[in-house]
């Protein structure tokens, strides 16, 4: 898994790359109450503010970790918020995407520098 | 945070996982290890104990001896009716300003031979001078600064305070008694702010930690923080001052006319004499311009403060506070439109990032009130 500084884990399968928030975030974030998607088929560059994810707190924005296209995105966080705390790194996946250059990936933290940021 | 205040269980807070906010010039806990959503049904189900002793603690008092002339000495401040709360009762007051507008909500207890307030933190000493400045001729006003205030909301706070207080099973909503504890003095009334049966503790700071240590041990207790008190109290409907009331708000526009007894109303035996009190009696009478109400979002995203409210094309109002209501499972926010479209069920729409979304005036609280009546 590749890791950013907004808490952001990209998990490459296949030809796409799976998104979600760390553990660490969910965590900071409190109980999730509301996750807003991006519309598949959208091509976003990184930094855009795709997803709004909101807590008991506060709402906050998840940007696009790199540039690319949505292919998919997970309708159950939807329905049951919840699970961006139950299993952040599992099941709440926020979406897919179909990047070209996949090389973007380089540039992002492992797990160790990860670590060492948040620590 | 080195210009905060702490509270006397600034410790027992820590030792409980909290993470402390600046809340109103003090480090209060936002939410303890539980977390917020956990902390608010636990409150809704069992019991939870609330610091709160950032808030204001007065003494009001007649030179001459008499709680009625103190009564009628705070009517001058509020449109309230305190000549008629007897000995061992509370009710819940507005300190306005000259243009009708609200300068803090609070409590005021009979306690036989002196009223008892209650004041928001962020206004206390604004409310303090503000009694100074004006009843001082007749009242000394005494600020309790060395006694701390804890409250216990939910079903099961009477069970659990009368293993160690007994006689608080004797009170009902919106009693006050003076009862003790292992020594200790408590001023209690039952009353609180989360829409729950419950109580407030007033004690000697010296001794809160210890009290709430004894609290917390019994099975049915967890501390709760702001977080969970933010959205308690408006699941439950009620005001919170700064947010939903304000210099530029009226009793009336904040739909408070319940708190204005007829005594002080047009035609009542101590009609008007109160900071604003021709717009203030003038509005009972015709209504104002735009009113407090309750709005259920229809959708799952959080309508929160700031947001604007829209009926077609046209601002109708802007939402004051909003969260997701964890016992409803459901966004709830309160706000301000105008008259006009304050109807109950008035289908309306709230502007969240860009997007016009629905949502409709509701009647509050939100869920029943629990009160012990």
């Amino acid at each position: 898994m590749k890791y950013t500084e907004d808490h952001e884990w990209l998990r490459v399968d296949g030809d796409v790359v799976v998104v979600g928030i760390t553990e660490h975030a969910s965590t900071q974030l409190g109980d999730v109450v509301f996750v807003e998607l991006p519309e598949t088929e959208t091509q976003v560059a990184t930094g855009d503010e795709i997803c709004v994810i909101e807590s008991v707190k506060a709402a906050s924005d998840i940007v696009a970790p790199v540039d690319g296209e949505i292919v998919a995105v997970n309708d159950a966080l939807a329905d049951n918020p919840g699970l961006v705390n139950e299993d952040p790194t599992g099941e709440a996946w926020f979406f897919k995407m179909k990047v070209e250059d996949m090389s973007q990936l380089d540039g992002l933290m492992d797990e160790d520098a990860y670590n060492d940021m948040i620590d | 945070m080195s210009d905060l205040k702490r509270t006397e269980l600034y410790d027992f807070h820590l030792s409980h996982g909290a993470k402390m906010v600046p809340f109103a010039g003090y480090e209060m806990p936002v939410q303890y290890a539980a977390g917020v959503m956990k902390e608010h049904l636990h409150t809704r189900s069992a019991a939870g104990l609330f610091d709160v002793s950032h808030m204001g603690q007065v003494i009001l008092r007649a030179k001459s001896g008499s709680v009625e002339d103190a009564a009628l000495a705070l009517e001058t401040l509020v449109p309230v009716s305190i000549l008629a709360l007897a000995e061992g009762r509370q009710r819940y007051a507005l300190f306005t300003n000259a243009d009708g507008g609200i300068l803090d909500d609070l409590m005021v207890a009979n306690r036989g031979d002196h009223l008892f307030l209650v004041v928001n933190a962020a206004c206390k000493d604004a409310d303090i001078a503000h009694l100074k400045a004006h009843l001082s001729d007749t009242c000394t006003i005494e600020p309790i600064t060395d006694r701390a205030l804890v409250a216990l909301q939910g079903p099961m706070a009477e069970a659990a305070l009368a293993t160690l207080v007994p006689g608080v099973s004797d009170m009902k909503f919106m009693d006050v008694a003076t009862l003790s504890w292992d020594g200790v003095e408590l001023w209690i009334s039952r009353s609180g702010y989360t829409g729950e049966d419950g109580f407030e503790i007033s004690l000697p700071s010296s001794d809160v930690a210890r009290f709430a240590d004894a609290l917390v041990a019994l099975e049915t207790v967890e501390p709760i923080g702001l977080g969970a008190r933010d959205a308690l109290r408006l699941e439950a409907g009620l005001c919170l001052y700064g947010s939903d009331l304000d210099t530029t708000t009226t009793p009336v526009e904040g739909a408070l006319e319940w708190a204005i007894q007829k005594a002080r109303r047009r035609g009542g035996a101590r009609e008007g004499g109160f900071p604003g009190a021709d717009r203030i009696l003038a509005e009972l009478e015709n209504g104002a311009s735009r009113r407090r109400v309750g709005l259920l979002p229809e959708g799952r995203a959080p309508m929160r403060a700031g947001t604007e409210i829209f009926a077609g094309d046209q601002k109708v109002g802007e939402v004051t506070s909003g969260a997701f209501g964890p016992t409803l499972q459901a966004p709830v926010s309160m706000g301000y439109v105008d008259s006009a479209y304050s109807a109950t069920g008035t289908p309306l729409e709230g502007e969240v990032r860009g997007k016009r979304l629905p949502v409709k005036v509701a009647d509050m609280p939100f869920r029943p009130s629990n009160y012990k009546r």
